[in-house]
C-alpha cells in the first residue's frame, strides 16, 4: 500500500505540479507532457491504482479464507 | 418543438423517474433510513457516489472555471479525484467494517468519548449545511435561465421533490434515484462534449480531441493546445498550458490547494456514509473504483470541453464587431451571463489583456455550449435536466447526512438513550423535513457569505476529519484527548484563516499569505496541524482503554466483523 500511495504522489504532485515546467518541453501528440498530466493522466493513474489495491486485497482475503 | 417545450417535457419525465423510483424503494426500518440496509451492489454504489459527489459545481461551473484558468485548473480536477484513492485505500473498508451508521459514530467509539462525537457530529452539520444551499441555489438557477420560472419557485420545486424522496425513501430511496440522476447527468454532459470535439477537431471522443488538430479556419492542421496558446499570446495573456507564470497561481499555492481539496473530499461526511451501503469491506473498494471511474468519465471529458468552449470564444468574438455577433451571443446576453461593454467606441469586441470589454460567466461554458456549436434544442432541455439531476442528487445526500447526524448521534445516542427503532425512525424524518426546508430558505435567500463558505467546506473537512479518522484507524495509541485537540486546533486555525482572509481583509494579496497560501488551500496546513498535535497530545495523556485498542487491531484484520448494525 506505501508503494500505491507513493505512486499516488508521484503522478499527481511529482509529474503534474513540481515537474510541469521541464514536462511540458516534451509533447506527445499535441499535448505538452506536464500539462496532460494535470489535465488528464493523473485522474487514469487514480483509477488504475485503485484497481491494483482492490484487487490485491481481494488476494488478500482469499488467502485469509473471507469471501 | 422549441427549447422550452423540450425543457419541461425532459424535465417532468426525469422528475417522473425519480418519484416513481422512490416510491418503489421506501423504506420502514432505521437500517433502511440510513445506510439502504446495506445491500446496494458495488457497480450502484458507485454510480449513486458518484451523482452523491458531482454537484451543480462540477457539471455546470468546473468546466468554465478550467476554461479560464488553464493549466491551473488542474486543482479541481486532481483534487476532486485524487481524494478517492485516499477514501479507497485509507478508509472506505475500515469504515465499513467497522459497521454502525455514521462517521461520527466511529469517531465516538475510537475515541471512547462522547465529546468526540458531539464534535465530529457538530462539523458534520456545519459542513453539509454549507454545501446544500448552494445545491438548492443551483435548481433555482436552472429553473429560472430554463423554464422562466422564478428563482424562489424553482427553489420550492427542487425542495418538494428532494423531500418527497429522500423523506419516504431514507437513503434506499436517495441511492437507487442517484444511480438514475446520474446517468441522466452524464449523458447531458457528454454529448454536447462530444459534438463539439468532433465540430472542431473531427474526432468524436473529447478526449482524444482534446490532443488533436484543428479542422478548419485559420488554424488549420495546428494541435489545438497550440492554437490555444497562440491565440493567448495574441491576446497578451499567459499561454494556456503554461504553469506558475505571472498572472497564475504559484507552485506551493496550487499544491497546497490540491491537498486540500483531495483531502477534504476523502474526509466529507455524506461522501464517507456512502460506502457504509454496500455489503462489506471487499464490496467498498470495489465501489470506491466504480466511482473513480465514473466520476473521472466527466472529469476527463471537461478539460476537453475547457479548451473547445475557450478557442470557441476567442476565435468567434475577438475583433468581431459587435453587430455581427452569433445569435447565441444575444440570447445569453438578456441573462447576463455575457456582456460587452464598448469601451473605446468602436463597436468592436477587444478581449486582450488590459483592453478588455467583454465579460463571461464561467457557467455559460456548459450551458451554452450545445447552442454555440449549433445542436439541436433537445440537447439544451438535456443539459438543463442534467445540471437539475447534479444538484437535486447532492442535496439529497447532504439532507440525509444531516438528518442522521441530528437523530442517530445526537437523539439517539446522547439525548434518548432508550428511544425505540420506530421513534427514531419518525425523528429521522422530521428532522430531514426541518432541513429541507431551512435548506429551502437559505436557497431562496442566501446569506452573503454562503458563496464563499462552499468552497471551504473542504478546508474545514480536511482540517478535521481526515487526520482524525486516519490516526483511528492506523494507530492504537492515539488518545480521545489529542483527538480532540487536533479536530478543534485544525478546525480553528483553517476557519480563523479563511475568516481573516476573505471577511476582515480580502484585498490582501499573496505576499501577505502564510507561505503564499490561497485561503482555499490553507485546509492542507489545518491537516497538518491538526495530525501534530493529535500525535503530540496522544503522547503526554493516558493511553485509550484496552477494548479500544483491540477494536483498532481488529478493525484491520481481513475478517468481516460479525456484530454488524
Amino acid at each position: 500500500m506505501a508503494i500505491l500511495l507513493a505512486v499516488w504522489f508521484v503522478c499527481s504532485y511529482v509529474l503534474g505540479i513540481f515537474l510541469v515546467e521541464p514536462l511540458n518541453g516534451t509533447r506527445i501528440g499535441g499535448f505538452p507532457l506536464g500539462f496532460w498530466f494535470a489535465h488528464q493522466g493523473s485522474i487514469y493513474v487514480f483509477i488504475v491504482l485503485i484497481l491494483v489495491y482492490a484487487a490485491m486485497m481481494d488476494r488478500l482475503d482469499r488467502r485469509y479464507g473471507v469471501d | 418543438m422549441n427549447v422550452q417545450a423540450w425543457t419541461y417535457l425532459i424535465v417532468t419525465a426525469t422528475f417522473a423517474l425519480y418519484i416513481g423510483i422512490a416510491w418503489w424503494s421506501r423504506v420502514r426500518t432505521t437500517s433502511g433510513f440510513y445506510v439502504a440496509g446495506r445491500g446496494v451492489p458495488a457497480v450502484a454504489n458507485g454510480m449513486a457516489t458518484g451523482a452523491d459527489w458531482m454537484s451543480a459545481a462540477s457539471f455546470i461551473s468546473m468546466a468554465g472555471l478550467i476554461s479560464f484558468m488553464g493549466y491551473t485548473g488542474t486543482i479541481y480536477l486532481m483534487g476532486w479525484t485524487g481524494g478517492y484513492v485516499l477514501l479507497a485505500l485509507l478508509l472506505a473498508p475500515y469504515l465499513r467494517k467497522y459497521g454502525k451508521f455514521t462517521t461520527s459514530e466511529f469517531v465516538g467509539d475510537r475515541y471512547y468519548s462522547d465529546a468526540a462525537r458531539l464534535v465530529a457530529a457538530g462539523c458534520t452539520i456545519f459542513v453539509s449545511f454549507t454545501y446544500i444551499a448552494g445545491q438548492m441555489r443551483g435548481v433555482g438557477v436552472v429553473f429560472s435561465r430554463f423554464l422562466e420560472v422564478e428563482v424562489h419557485w424553482g427553489v420550492i420545486i427542487g425542495v418538494v421533490i428532494v423531500f418527497f424522496y429522500a423523506v419516504l425513501g431514507g437513503m434506499r430511496g436517495i441511492t437507487y434515484t442517484q444511480v438514475a440522476q446520474y446517468c441522466v447527468l452524464i449523458v447531458a454532459f457528454l454529448i454536447p462534449a462530444a459534438a463539439i470535439s468532433w465540430k472542431i477537431t473531427g474526432n468524436p471522443i473529447p478526449q482524444l480531441g482534446f490532443g488533436g488538430t484543428v479542422q478548419e479556419g485559420q488554424q488549420a492542421g495546428v494541435f489545438l493546445l497550440e492554437a490555444l496558446d497562440a491565440l493567448h499570446r495574441e491576446l497578451r495573456l499567459p499561454e494556456y498550458t503554461a504553469a506558475f507564470v505571472p498572472g497564475k497561481k504559484s507552485m506551493i499555492d496550487v499544491t497546497a490547494i490540491a491537498l486540500a481539496l483531495m483531502v477534504g473530499t476523502a474526509g466529507l461526511p455524506h461522501v464517507l456514509v456512502r460506502f457504509y451501503t454496500v455489503r462489506s469491506a471487499r464490496a467498498a473498494r470495489w465501489s470506491a473504483l466504480w466511482a473513480l471511474v465514473f466520476i473521472g468519465l466527466l472529469y476527463t471529458t471537461a478539460p476537453a470541453v475547457a479548451a473547445f468552449a475557450r478557442v470557441n470564444l476567442i476565435s468567434t468574438l475577438h475583433n468581431t464587431s459587435y453587430s455581427e455577433v452569433p445569435e447565441w451571443f444575444k440570447s445569453w446576453e438578456t441573462t447576463g451571463l455575457i456582456s460587452f461593454d464598448d469601451q473605446d467606441g468602436d463597436g468592436v469586441i477587444d478581449m486582450s489583456d488590459g483592453a478588455n470589454e467583454l465579460t463571461v460567466d464561467q457557467d455559460i461554458m456548459v450551458l451554452a455550449n450545445p447552442e454555440i456549436a449549433e445542436l439541436p434544442a433537445w440537447v439544451v432541455a438535456l443539459v438543463a435536466a442534467g445540471g437539475l439531476a447534479a444538484a437535486l442528487s447532492t442535496a439529497a445526500g447532504l439532507l440525509l447526512v444531516i438528518a442522521s447526524a441530528i437523530s442517530h448521534d445526537i437523539g439517539k445516542s446522547i439525548l434518548w438513550k432508550d428511544m425505540s427503532s420506530r421513534r427514531e425512525l419518525l425523528l429521522a424524518r422530521v428532522t430531514a423535513s426541518v432541513a429541507v426546508i431551512v435548506a429551502a430558505y437559505f436557497g431562496i435567500s442566501p446569506p452573503g457569505f454562503v458563496a464563499q463558505v462552499v468552497a471551504f467546506a473542504f478546508g474545514l473537512a480536511a482540517s478535521s476529519f481526515f487526520p482524525v479518522l486516519v490516526l483511528g484507524i492506523f494507530t492504537r495509541s492515539t488518545t480521545k484527548e489529542g483527538a480532540i485537540a487536533g479536530m478543534s486546533s485544525g478546525i480553528l486555525f483553517t476557519g480563523a484563516y479563511i475568516v481573516y482572509f476573505r471577511l476582515i481583509r480580502p484585498e490582501a494579496t499573496a505576499e501577505d499569505w502564510l507561505f503564499g497560501i490561497s485561503p482555499e488551500g490553507i485546509g492542507a496546513v489545518g491537516m497538518l496541524i491538526n495530525f501534530a498535535l493529535a500525535l503530540i497530545v496522544s503522547r503526554f495523556t493516558k493511553p485509550p482503554p484496552d477494548e479500544v485498542q483491540r477494536l483498532v487491531s481488529e478493525i484491520r484484520l481481513p475478517r468481516e466483523r460479525a456484530a454488524d448494525g
